[in-house]
């Protein structure tokens, strides 16, 4: 930190190196981007950053009060099933606000883009970050339920970072190749919230896989997303070791999604400007 | 901004530039109607050439202008040196850390402080955090906008937002700086600051300056090369004094 009166000569010499070279310039630019987005969402309310905990926290109240009352889907094979819901629905929660917020994010940054020169592929990738800041935590909300059930925390724990950064490739991926997409075919805005909503119930966040017909477990097996949350639950809730299968399936899943992601994303990025 | 192995003293190259833009016969904004008019045959697109052709060379430390008049193609040019868009045909190679006012207070969030504009803008213009950290309170200064930086920017004036812009984007010793007529605004005093700041930059040697203005005037007072564009078209290239003068006589 110089002082104003100090710098004036000093300034002539830094001037010249005012910037990053380019590979950190994207570092720090999502950086900006994503403390941006964390301000802004919780600003002028009173509890703040508290609701990124207590979100989740009363989600999982609301929704264990109506599910294992009336539709009675605590059953064993769950364990917990607080826990249960509160794993899956975070999970998805970052997948889904990852990808609706990454889908725009090229349209809405159209007076940037066409302002100076930035990578395109910072503001997908930025919302997906900004989606795993909140997921970080609701980790509070999930530690807290934990406790409460006494749910002990095994080493197994350690693993979730696996978990969770192979979530996050994976939702880069899809949000790279959706905000492509949006640019060229407004239409994808609407279909999308559609696919989540589908998505949301054609995965066993809050009823038990065992209820599913064969064809659907079947199904499950290849849904990223379940495979995800499976990861999850099975380290923080069933505390057993995923299945080697099991942790392949979620890293294909994560390197195909960015590949088609990059690869539509490189191909069309140079048209956006024509077409924001 | 990739090197194509640029002699030393050009500072910009720019090699028979053109752009064009499709003009589609219709907007699509839904695969609906992109795929009907796929069916019937209908997807034509009317070219519209901005630029046709365009090749000229700036020279390290020269103030180069551009003049023509409005909707001939100079923003455009200025946006592709700028590295905003890309030449649809030819090159352009750009040799050092260029400073663009062509529109300033890119990214600025109406709901954020001052203070956390200046860093989210600095990163968006490639600034490192360290030089911000070391150059804020100069930003301030120059601004004159000391006891306001915690005041969120939807409550400054558009003057006030023009101040700190124009700080962050000329606190920095650029190789190149383009100029692209954001002068009018502020008050006349900080108007007078902008051309001393500019003026600064223009008289260091190791500073290119690239002007685009309507006011002949200004590109006489700074400038020693002038190329005219006209409706995309290269007009002339060539001494400040004779480009003006046949640019005047169009007039």
């Amino acid at each position: 930190m110089a002082t104003s009166a100090a710098t004036k000569s000093g300034k002539r010499i830094s001037g010249k190196d005012a910037w990053y070279p380019p590979a950190k310039r994207d570092r720090f630019i999502i950086q900006q981007l994503v403390s941006k987005d964390f301000k802004l969402r919780y600003r002028r309310s009173v509890l703040g950053v508290a609701w990124s905990v207590l979100n989740p926290l009363l989600m999982m109240i609301v929704m264990s009060a109506v599910f294992s009352t009336f539709m009675r889907y605590a059953d064993d094979s769950i364990g917990c099933y607080p826990l249960y819901l509160i794993l899956g629905n975070t999970a998805f929660q970052l997948m889904s606000d990852a990808t609706s917020q990454g889908l725009t994010s090229i349209i809405g940054a159209a007076s940037l883009l066409k302002k100076v020169k930035i990578n395109r592929y910072v503001f997908p990738v930025q919302k997906v970050f900004s989606a795993a800041v909140n997921y970080v935590f609701s980790l509070i909300a999930i530690f807290i339920v934990m406790l409460f059930f006494q749910i002990p925390l095994t080493p197994l724990a350690l693993l979730l970072p696996v978990a969770l950064g192979l979530l996050v490739v994976f939702s880069i991926g899809l949000s790279l190749l959706l905000s492509a997409l949006a640019v060229f075919f407004r239409d994808v805005i609407h279909l999308w919230s559609v696919v989540l909503t589908a998505w949301t119930y054609a995965t066993p966040l809050f009823y038990p896989a065992s209820i599913l017909p064969h064809w659907m477990q079947v199904f499950e097996a290849f849904n990223p997303i379940y495979l995800y949350v499976t990861f999850i639950r099975d380290i923080l809730l069933w505390q057993t070791l995923p299945t080697a299968s099991l942790v392949v399936r979620c890293a294909i899943w994560a390197v195909a999604s960015l590949a088609l992601g990059y690869v539509v994303f490189h191909r069309h990025e140079h048209k956006f400007i024509l077409y924001i | 901004m990739a090197d194509n192995k640029l002699p030393d003293d050009i500072a910009v190259r720019v090699d028979d530039v053109s752009m064009i833009f499709n003009i589609a016969s219709e907007q699509f904004n839904s695969l609906k109607e992109y795929f009907i008019a796929i069916m019937k045959h209908e997807l034509s697109f009317k070219e519209f050439r901005a630029l046709n052709h365009i090749t000229f060379d700036v020279h390290k430390g020269e103030a180069f202008g551009l003049v023509g008049t409005n909707g001939s193609g100079k923003s455009t040019m200025l946006k592709i040196i700028a590295g905003v868009l890309e030449a649809s045909e030819g090159t352009c190679t750009v040799n050092g850390t260029i400073a663009p006012l062509i529109e300033l207070g890119a990214g600025f969030d109406p709901e954020l402080t001052a203070q956390e504009n200046i860093y989210l803008n600095g990163a968006l213009l490639g600034y490192s955090k360290e030089f911000i950290d070391q150059e804020f309170d100069n930003i301030v200064e120059f601004a004159e906008l000391k006891d306001f930086m915690e005041m969120p920017l939807k409550n400054y004036s558009s003057g006030m937002v023009a101040r700190i812009a124009f700080a962050i984007a000329t606190i920095t010793d650029p190789d190149i700086l383009i100029v692209d007529e954001t002068l009018s605004v502020g008050d006349f005093l900080f108007q007078q600051k902008c051309e001393k700041r500019i003026n600064e930059l223009v008289q260091n040697d190791n500073t290119t300056v690239l002007l685009v203005s309507h006011s002949i005037d200004l590109v006489e007072r700074i400038c020693s090369r002038v190329l005219w564009i006209e409706k995309g078209q290269q007009r002339m290239l060539g001494p400040v004094d004779e480009v003006c003068q046949a640019y005047r006589n169009l007039k």
